[in-house]
């Protein structure tokens, strides 16, 4: 048995998600810098000059990319073979969102009791979390600082499995046209196909910790996730929404075997500003 | 595109409803609505030395309800990003209201556009709290105009591929 110690855990999460809201990962930076070459809209060029503009004033100020430091989303992978020492393993991630919030100056963006109160926890805590246990003796971390404007347009559906293919297109084209400019596109959209309804999701917001671009290693989903982003980049919604050919950066699809009687399907959108990072102890 | 220079204010979804429920019971607000210019945002705490941390748009549309009794009182300019309700551009054609988007996501750079920033009422909301601030060369893009132009709908229809 390997052992870790929270307090490990604590600063490392906190070190992940100071870092992922103030410098963007190169992949997303290089695919919004590809966009540019593809972009004929003015105004479309205008808004992805000003996000590349925005990602170095960032670095140079040491300020947040994105006022909207979002939600801390905190997944963890866990060895079998590794013991975790010195406190909870719960306790010990909230306290690195904590502190890495508190130390980062990032914003505190997280209410308690959802429907009336909505009173600031003021520490950005709960984070969401999720546990894998997986084989060896490591711990994985991936932090993702999850924008309300995108995540507020994230979609689940069940399709009759008739739907299929097409069905899946279809829907998730939908669901883009629908919100436009509201999630801050060029986008990243992380798509679910299968499982249970939380599953589905679950998927779809996995798939938003890829690479940018990166296609699924399946050949018919990678085809899938061409033949979506082809549709939506027809929508003409563009940078910002102003109009433009770059509505979406990439699509990620992620399946999972499911029932006879269901198609789940999730959307799970990401702003262009795909803030995560991730480490392993 | 335009260049906004001058005092403007901040607020979004908690401090707006202080805002309109206090209309309601007919309080007087802290600050000014007639003429006013009001940005959908909330900051990020500004570190030492600086006027504001990062403060980039929020998704305009959940401001939709308020803006309505805000327009109603006088408010002149909104600045935030993404489209609004049918019912709120008919209203600020009527009110001869601008709505101007800022590029989303780009709070860094908006935060060099802002030299004082200063809370006005809800001290208590955090980041949600109605701030004045003083910009200066915030660029921004005429969304909805008072002659009924929409730039989302216009934008997206000259580049649709049917």
């Amino acid at each position: 048995m390997r052992s870790i110690e929270c307090r490990t855990i604590t600063g490392t999460v906190a070190s992940l998600f100071e870092k992922a809201c103030i410098y963007l990962p190169a992949d997303v930076t290089s695919s919004l810098r590809r966009a540019r070459k593809s972009e004929e809209s003015r105004l479309g060029l205008y808004a992805l000059d000003t996000i590349l503009s925005n990602i170095k004033a960032a670095g140079e100020d040491n300020v947040p990319i994105c006022q909207d430091t979002g939600t801390a989303v905190v997944f963890l992978e866990l060895g079998q073979d590794a013991r975790i020492v010195g406190g909870s393993l719960d306790e010990c991630v909230n306290e690195g969102v904590r502190t890495g919030y508190r130390n980062g100056y990032l914003r505190q963006s997280i209410v308690s009791q959802p429907f009336s109160k909505r009173k600031n926890t003021c520490d950005n805590t709960p984070a969401v979390i999720h546990l894998d246990m997986v084989g060896g003796d490591r711990l994985k971390i991936s932090a993702l600082a999850k924008g309300g404007g995108a995540e507020n347009c994230s979609r689940l559906t069940v399709l009759p499995p008739s739907a299929g293919y097409r069905g899946i297109v279809d829907y998730v084209v939908s669901i883009i046209s629908e919100c436009g400019a509201n999630a801050c596109p060029p986008l990243i959209i992380g798509v679910g196909i299968g499982g249970t309804v939380e599953k589905t999701m679950l998927l779809a917001k996995r798939s938003l910790l890829r690479k940018t671009g990166m296609s699924n290693r399946d050949p018919e989903t990678a085809g899938l996730e061409r033949k979506i982003l082809s549709e939506v980049n027809k929508l003409g919604i563009g940078p910002m929404g102003y109009g433009g050919r770059v509505t979406a950066l990439a699509v990620h699809v992620e399946t999972f075997p499911c029932h006879i009687a269901s198609l789940p399907v999730a959307v799970n959108m990401q702003c262009w500003c795909s803030r995560h990072n991730e480490a392993t102890i | 595109m335009v260049l906004l220079s001058g005092k403007i204010i901040s607020a979004r979804d908690a401090s707006l409803k202080r805002v309109v429920e206090g209309l309601k019971r007919g309080e007087e607000l802290p600050f000014r609505l007639d003429g006013q210019t009001l940005y959908y945002m909330g900051p990020t705490p500004s570190r030492p030395g600086r006027a504001i941390g990062s403060a980039g748009p929020t998704t305009s549309s959940r401001m939709d309800g308020y803006t309505e009794t805000l327009l109603e009182q006088g408010l002149k300019c909104t600045i935030g990003k993404g489209g609004r309700s049918m019912r709120l551009k008919e209203k600020m054609q009527e009110c001869k209201s601008v709505y101007f988007a800022v590029v989303g996501g780009t709070g860094a750079l908006v935060s060099r556009c802002i030299s004082r920033a200063e809370v006005v009422a809800y001290p208590d909301l955090g980041a949600e709290a109605v701030f004045e601030l003083e910009v200066h060369n915030l660029p921004a893009v005429v969304i909805n105009d008072i002659y009924g132009n929409d730039l989302y709908v216009q934008g997206r229809a000259a580049y649709q591929i049917k």
